[in-house]
């Protein structure tokens, strides 16, 4: 028997964001704890919002907080397995500084037989003045999951 | 990607493969073609790519709506909420967005995605856009 985790966010992050969409936006390991994780999103030029402003855009910090929010779903159940977002809330509190990278950083907070609930924050450098908060439900597909069931129950 | 993209994509929007698809009714239809960079679990798509590409459309149905009663506004983020129906597959995605309420400084919008059967969406969200005065 070992105490050992059996899902480090450390370890499993490069791993899942080397490819794909998370790759293409270059998500990068940040921080973690026992059931939140931290990812950091670098600022990219091709990433802005409107032309003219310099701002980064406000979708790749959905995909930010969709791929933190799992990541922190697999912490808190300490293994991985397959979920996918049902549905997915975010609040722009105030734009992202240019040139900044942005975290997002998820908790996971509760996890029944067939859904997982997370709330989150995106921040750029202070976690005390974010950028947006998220709040979000994702539901387990793999085989033991009933696709019936209704999240909560 | 055809020029007139321009107008109405951001930069993000481009980068991510985004492009107009169709102009329906007055209103843009936008769609994106499956690649890496749409890609989650292998051969769907990622949750924050079909958020992007429906949030997309949401902004250029606002800004077809502002267009018509000659307005013009820098258009800010509030919020969006989205309802993910169905896995999305490894092909085209689409999404058309509604203005459900037009105000003077906000606007609620709907939005819809889809791939081969409109009648079943794969997505669907709700959001909040500030219109700010435009800088002089």
């Amino acid at each position: 028997m070992s105490d050992q985790p059996k899902f480090d966010p450390k370890t499993a992050t490069p791993f899942l964001t080397s490819r794909g969409h998370s790759g293409w936006l270059g998500l990068a390991y940040s921080d973690h704890g026992e059931d939140w994780v931290e990812l950091e999103l670098p600022w990219r030029e091709d990433l802005l919002g409107e032309d003219g402003q310099r701002v980064l855009a406000s979708g790749p910090i959905l995909s930010l907080m969709d791929m933190a929010s799992g990541l922190a779903i697999w912490k808190a159940m300490d293994r991985f397995e397959p979920i996918a977002t049902l549905d997915l809330r975010v609040d722009y509190v105030r734009p992202a500084r240019e040139g900044s990278p942005v975290f997002g950083r998820s908790q996971c907070y509760r996890v029944t037989r067939s859904a997982a609930f997370v709330r989150g924050l995106a921040h750029d450098g202070d976690a005390d003045d974010p950028v947006a908060h998220i709040q979000a439900v994702f539901m387990k597909i793999g085989q033991s999951a009933d696709k019936r069931e209704l999240p909560g129950e | 990607m055809s020029e007139t993209d321009h107008g109405i994509l951001t930069p993000y929007a481009r980068s991510l493969g985004i492009a107009l698809s169709e102009i329906e009714d007055g209103v843009p239809v936008m769609c994106v073609a499956f690649d890496e960079a749409v890609e989650g679990r292998p051969e769907h798509y990622h949750g924050g790519a079909t958020g992007g590409l429906l949030e997309t459309a949401g902004y250029v149905a606002l800004r077809a709506e502002l267009d018509q009663r000659g307005r013009q506004a820098l258009l800010k983020p509030i919020n969006i909420t989205v309802q993910y129906l169905s896995a999305g597959k490894s092909r085209t995605s689409y999404a058309k967005g509604r203005v459900t309420k037009l105000g003077r400084r906000s606007a609620n919008l709907t939005v819809e995605a889809w791939q081969d059967d409109r009648s079943r969406p794969i997505a669907t969200a709700v959001m909040n856009v500030l219109m700010a005065e435009p800088e002089a």
